[in-house]
């Protein structure tokens, strides 16, 4: 297959990638040194508690998990929808789709009360928990890309690669839609029990995903002077506009419905417009403004779209953003009071009627970090080892379909 | 009454009095633990024939009353560390007010014990679950502490342990890192059954008020039963019809 010697594993004797793999190793130690803290000394050294009891580590673990999905869609693109134009980087895609998988599994297990009883989450299923049904969605999905990857790298079993990449494509649908519906089926929580937040949650995976994908995509072309199609970066960055605005539209959706509803109107206003806590500036300023607005203007300036630098930094605010959202969401609605009585006010010794507060902590970030690091030094040792990062900028686009 | 008689006598005394204290020392544990005899076999298992629930009558209940929450403390052991927002609470007492009247009501919130449990649902390992008479229960054993039933429940009712724990109760155990939440002294409710009473009416009724009423509301002859059923009861949050197993009066 012509493809099959187009890749080769990046050449990484200098100094600079023994930095990169020293530091990241770092981060992934901090991160576990962080788990081990919260583990011994229990989460009280967290800023969780009863009222807010998802905290970083959850933002973290789920925006890598929604955007390991988001960043399998160049693969999907080549394998799905016939773009032959991303053929050459459907490999990166995979991989990646799989690292981010990996940094967020690690956060959310490492979080867990106790995270020495995995083997009781993989042998002890309740199979009316969506939270079961994301363990198999999860491993699922890793086992799925890494045949993925490993059938598009082995020359004999390259056809196979179509049939795999459509599974991986409604697997990853699938998967997403039940990390939404983790918080959608909460029904006693005013900020959840939506519907939309299984499609919310699929189109930020598509956001995010691509934000991250375009990132390791100019880092990997930038580092390793392999340059990339300029007709792929702009169709990429082209995409990842088109994705924003689909999550700003069901963001939209999702508090104009709740606005309709007198009973589901607070919600609404503690999220967007309560000057007393943070949730409402990190929305306006973080996913808003920065996560959204600036972005979009960056890719959609003429002038300043072509540079890599600007898609760079577009990119980049487009991560900040999301996890400004999944932060919002994650934390921001727990943080809103249960309602218990409607039509009364409730005070109690346990905070009742309160606004949750929470802080997070040193060891919440470490180990939200050192997921990221994980995420990162898999691509890192991957991209050396194995032909994944293609040898030259693949040809002019043909966009035909793969036969 | 020759000196061989007087022997035979005084054995058959000695014979009769080792008798009859034989038989007072086997009798009387008999009779001391005939209360325990009582209690369901451990190898019974429960049966959806009872359906074990509360009532409480808030007209009784006491602004500034923390009696049943006291008593659940002391008998499952729940020492706090002096951090509110994470030490344990099974169950607490609320105040509320009306807005549009401004009547106010306190009231013990605690677990609902729900026929249609939302942490139950949830729970990915099953450590969450029903038991056939209704108690919602969580097995320390099989908890990851993932935390989802706490996101789940409507009432705030669960707690996790955010601690290391010492000097356990033998009936309650605990362990940090995982979940608990009130279990409605399901260790006295298998030992006596109906006549069982959970710490927190044992203590209101100590108290004097008298708010909290155990009772098996599937016993069409039960008190509680009878009460619901001639003066009615409120489930909170009852839109989620979930089929709570604790009930309240007294709140318009």
């Amino acid at each position: 297959m012509k493809h099959a010697s187009a890749f080769a594993q990046i050449e990484a004797r200098g100094p600079g990638y023994a930095a990169l793999v020293s530091i990241l190793t770092v981060v992934l130690l901090a991160g576990l040194w962080a788990a081990h803290n919260m583990e011994s000394q229990g989460h009280h050294i967290t800023g969780m508690n009863n009222q807010v009891v998802w905290g970083i580590p959850h933002v973290f673990a789920v925006f890598l998990i929604v955007a390991a999905s988001g960043a399998l869609n160049v693969a999907s693109l080549s394998s799905v929808f016939g773009r032959t134009i991303y053929r050459p980087l459907a490999r990166l895609s995979a991989l990646l789709a799989i690292a981010l998988l990996l940094g967020g599994l690690a956060v959310l297990v490492l979080d867990l009360g106790r995270p020495d009883r995995l083997i009781v989450a993989m042998t002890y299923y309740n199979l009316k928990s969506i939270f079961a049904w994301n363990i198999f969605l999860y491993t699922g999905f890793i086992v799925i890309a890494g045949v993925y990857v490993w059938f598009m790298m082995e020359q004999r079993f390259q056809p196979l690669s179509k049939p795999v990449g459509f599974l991986a494509f409604a697997w990853r649908l699938t998967l997403t839609s039940g990390t939404g519906s983790i918080f959608g089926f909460l029904v006693a929580r005013q900020a959840y029990d939506a519907a939309v937040m299984a499609p919310m949650f699929v189109a930020m995976s598509f956001a995010f995903g691509t934000a991250v994908f375009l990132i390791t995509l100019l880092t990997v072309s930038c580092v390793t002077t392999r340059p990339v199609d300029k007709a792929v970066l702009d169709r990429q960055s082209r995409l990842l506009s088109i994705f924003v605005v689909a999550v700003l539209y069901f963001v939209v959706m999702f508090h104009v419905t709740n606005l309709y509803a007198a009973e589901h109107r607070d919600i609404v206003r503690f999220l967007l417009f309560d000057g007393d806590h943070p949730y409402a500036k990190l929305f306006w300023i973080g996913q808003i403004a920065l996560g959204s607005a600036l972005p979009l203007a960056l890719l959609w300036t003429p002038r300043l779209s072509r540079s890599s630098i600007v898609r760079f930094v577009a990119a980049c605010l487009i991560v900040l953003g999301g996890l400004v959202q999944l932060y919002v969401i994650i934390i921001g609605g727990q943080a809103h009071p249960l309602v218990l009585f409607p039509g009364y006010e409730v005070s109690s010794p346990f905070f009742d009627g309160e606004v949750g507060q929470y802080a997070g902590t040193v060891n919440e970030y470490l180990l939200g970090i050192g997921g990221v690091g994980l995420t990162v030094l898999v691509v890192a040792l991957s991209v050396r080892v194995l032909p994944i990062v293609p040898k030259k900028p693949p040809a002019a686009p043909t966009d035909h379909a793969v036969t | 009454m020759n000196a061989g008689t007087q022997f035979a006598d005084h054995a058959r005394r000695r014979f009769l009095k080792g008798i009859g204290l034989t038989l007072g020392a086997s009798i009387a544990p008999g009779a001391l633990f005939v209360e325990l005899a009582r209690a369901k076999p451990p190898t019974e298992a429960v049966s959806n024939t009872n359906r074990w629930g509360l009532l409480i009558d808030t007209s009784k209940c006491t602004d500034g009353c923390d009696a049943c929450v006291r008593g659940c403390n002391d008998e499952h052991g729940l020492d706090g560390k002096g951090r509110p927002a994470t030490d344990a609470q099974w169950i607490r007492k609320l105040s509320i007010r009306q807005r549009s009247t401004g009547h106010r009501h306190s009231l013990p919130m605690l677990c609902q014990h729900c026929d249609e449990p939302p942490c139950v649902d949830v729970c990915p390992t099953g450590a969450s679950f029903k038991r056939a008479d209704g108690i919602v229960l969580v097995d320390k054993h099989i908890c990851i502490g993932c935390r989802y039933c706490m996101m789940a429940c409507p009432y705030k009712a669960r707690s996790f342990i955010h601690e290391t724990l010492r000097d356990q109760l033998p009936h309650a155990p605990r362990g940090k890192g995982t979940v608990e939440s009130c279990t409605l002294c399901v260790h006295r409710v298998d030992r006596f059954g109906g006549d069982a009473l959970p710490a927190c009416a044992e203590a209101c009724a100590e108290a004097g008020h008298n708010a909290i009423l155990f009772g098996d509301l599937n016993d069409t002859g039960s008190e509680i039963a009878e009460r619901l059923h001639t003066q009615g009861g409120r489930q909170i949050r009852a839109d989620l019809r979930l089929n709570t197993g604790v009930r309240y009066q007294g709140i318009p």
